[in-house]
């Protein structure tokens, strides 16, 4: 099972390191990385690998939540499955 | 792979434009319960909803963590009582939804549908039974809700139910009268009830469906109004196309929150219900969609063209996006429910003729709209019959939901609170029409019926 995690936000120091080191301690493989920024604000989305991850999805989504909260940002983790179900056929 | 702008896409859908996930209803059958004692009647259907949607609250929270998507209301709707109940030794069917409203509680859903009766025909004791029950039933549960099919395209008009129904609704709109009449939001009359609609307060679960259901209705008027925003002033065909590309993608959500909850509950998939229904929130309205379309007011010249137009490509776009559709799929116009549609009815702009003209193209009729405490009943008959008429003509599933505010007159204001939100009064025409419906009896179904 392949999850979603999108981060949207002002830019600032170690979004992405500190984003990514939740995730590893979550035993969650980082698959595939996009970012831009455009006028101050970073958007970021990860594709990752949630076959072994050491937590369930809900959790994790709301591990993510409160993490992004904390450096000022939005960070979400959401199912592959429903980007998939409205932009592909 | 997704693109980060698809990602993005997605999300401000959800966070920006208040799409979600109406509900997810479980039709439940309750036709095995049926039993001569009413207390084992009772003790049955509480046992059989209890355990057959016991982790459907579960299940719905659970789905909408994981895919980030907000699943608003969890609901139940079963088989018609008067129909499930006709076999029942008992005077009337109170104790029958005080049972449905405790088994509702049980399990934690906000609404639970089919305390209902078919009657577009004729009416068995199990049919006058309910409907006397209604005032009653609806005015000591909370989460009960009631509907009367009256008429349908096959059959013609029940002229002898519907006149029932508008002394039924004052009776109702009184024993209420404390909470503004809110019983009779909780009740609704139909011509051409469909039998998998999983919205309330229709909700019913049809004598031809299987043993259990589930049945989602999506929602996103939010999201057409801000594709619309980017199509400004462009023609027709554009405004079309986006109006369909955006419903497509809505009902693909649904279409997979409809299945991972009949997976996940071990109950098979219905139908999805292609419906735009709104909520008092500020940017959940279909009255913003008609705005951004071009018009000043809802109920402005141009109306009932741009709300056909919204309800065809809604369709258009949804069908291909599911493998069922169903329920009743299309755009609600409610009053009260819609913060645009009371601020129009507010400063004059829409009257009760032209939501009446509006509701030949929409899905459903007149719906959550506030009329006079003291119109009297048969007007209200009256009112229904139109709607009934242009249901049977046109082939349509039209609906009811009028709620006579006793105590109160034109001009003032209805408050229902939460998503039933609130609706100023709005004047009925002074004209009678008792000695019409005194007649009484059965309208004969139309010409166009006979296709055999």
């Amino acid at each position: 099972m392949r999850g979603i995690v999108t981060v949207l936000g002002k830019d600032s120091v170690g979004i992405i390191a500190k984003v990514c080191s939740y995730l590893s301690e979550k035993n969650v493989n980082v698959l595939d990385i996009a970012q831009t920024i455009v006028g101050g604000y970073f958007n970021m989305m990860m594709i990752v690998d949630l076959a072994v991850a050491s937590e369930s999805l809900a959790p994790m989504a709301e591990g993510l939540e409160n993490l992004g909260r904390d450096i000022g940002v939005v960070v979400k983790l959401q199912h592959e499955d429903i980007f998939n179900a409205m932009h592909r056929i | 792979m997704i693109n980060i702008y698809e990602a993005q896409e997605t999300i401000r859908m959800i966070s920006e434009a208040n799409l979600d996930v109406r509900t997810i209803t479980m039709g439940i059958s309750l036709l095995d319960c049926a039993d001569g004692d009413h207390d084992a009647f009772c003790r049955k259907i509480y046992d059989k909803i209890t355990t057959r949607a016991e982790r459907l609250s579960i299940v719905g929270d659970e789905i909408a963590k994981e895919y980030g998507v907000p699943v608003v209301n969890k609901r139940i709707s079963v088989t018609p009582i008067a129909i499930a109940a006709s076999g029942c030794r008992c005077a009337d069917y109170v104790e029958v939804a005080r049972t449905l409203d405790r088994a509702a509680g049980t399990i934690g859903v906000n609404f639970i549908g089919g305390f209902s009766a078919l009657a577009q025909k004729g009416m068995t004791q199990g049919d006058l039974k309910l409907l006397d029950s209604i005032p009653q039933a609806l005015s000591e549960t909370e989460r009960v809700c009631s509907s009367i099919n009256a008429a349908s395209t096959r059959s013609g008009i029940n002229i002898d139910a519907v006149n029932k129904v508008g002394l039924m609704l004052k009776d109702l709109a009184s024993r209420t009268q404390a909470q503004d009449s809110i019983g009779c939001a909780k009740f609704v009359v139909f011509c051409n009830a469909v039998e998998d609609n999983p919205f309330m307060a229709g909700a019913f679960h049809g004598v031809g469906e299987g043993d259990s259901a589930i049945n989602v209705g999506v929602s996103g008027p939010g999201v057409i109004k801000r594709a619309l925003e980017s199509v400004r002033g462009a023609d027709f065909e554009t405004l079309c196309e986006m109006v369909k590309r955006m419903a497509f993608k809505i009902t693909r959500v649904g279409q997979l929150v409809a299945q991972e909850a009949s997976k996940r509950l071990n109950v098979p998939f219905g139908v999805i219900d292609l419906s735009l229904a709104p909520t008092p929130a500020i940017g959940d309205s279909v009255a913003e969609i008609l705005h951004e379309m071009g018009l000043e007011q809802p109920g402005a010249p141009g109306s009932t063209a741009a709300i056909a137009i919204l309800n065809d490509n809604v369709k258009k776009g949804g069908v291909m996006a599911s493998s069922y559709v169903g329920g009743l799929s299309g755009a609600f116009i409610p009053v009260s429910e819609d913060h645009g549609m009371a601020d129009a009815v507010r400063i004059g702009a829409l009257s009760l003729e032209k939501l009446e003209a509006m509701t030949c193209v929409c899905s459903v009729g007149l719906d959550m709209i506030a009329i006079p405490g003291d119109t009297p009943a048969e007007t209200i008959s009256g009112m229904i019959l139109d709607e009934m008429a242009i249901g049977m003509i046109n082939n349509k599933t039209t609906a009811v939901r009028l709620i006579p505010v006793a105590g109160k007159s034109a001009g003032d204001t209805a408050k229902f609170g939460g998503l039933l939100g609130e609706a100023p009064i709005m004047e009925v025409n002074r004209f009678g029409c008792a000695e019409f419906m005194r007649r009484g009896g059965r309208i004969p179904a139309p010409i166009h019926c006979f296709k055999n």
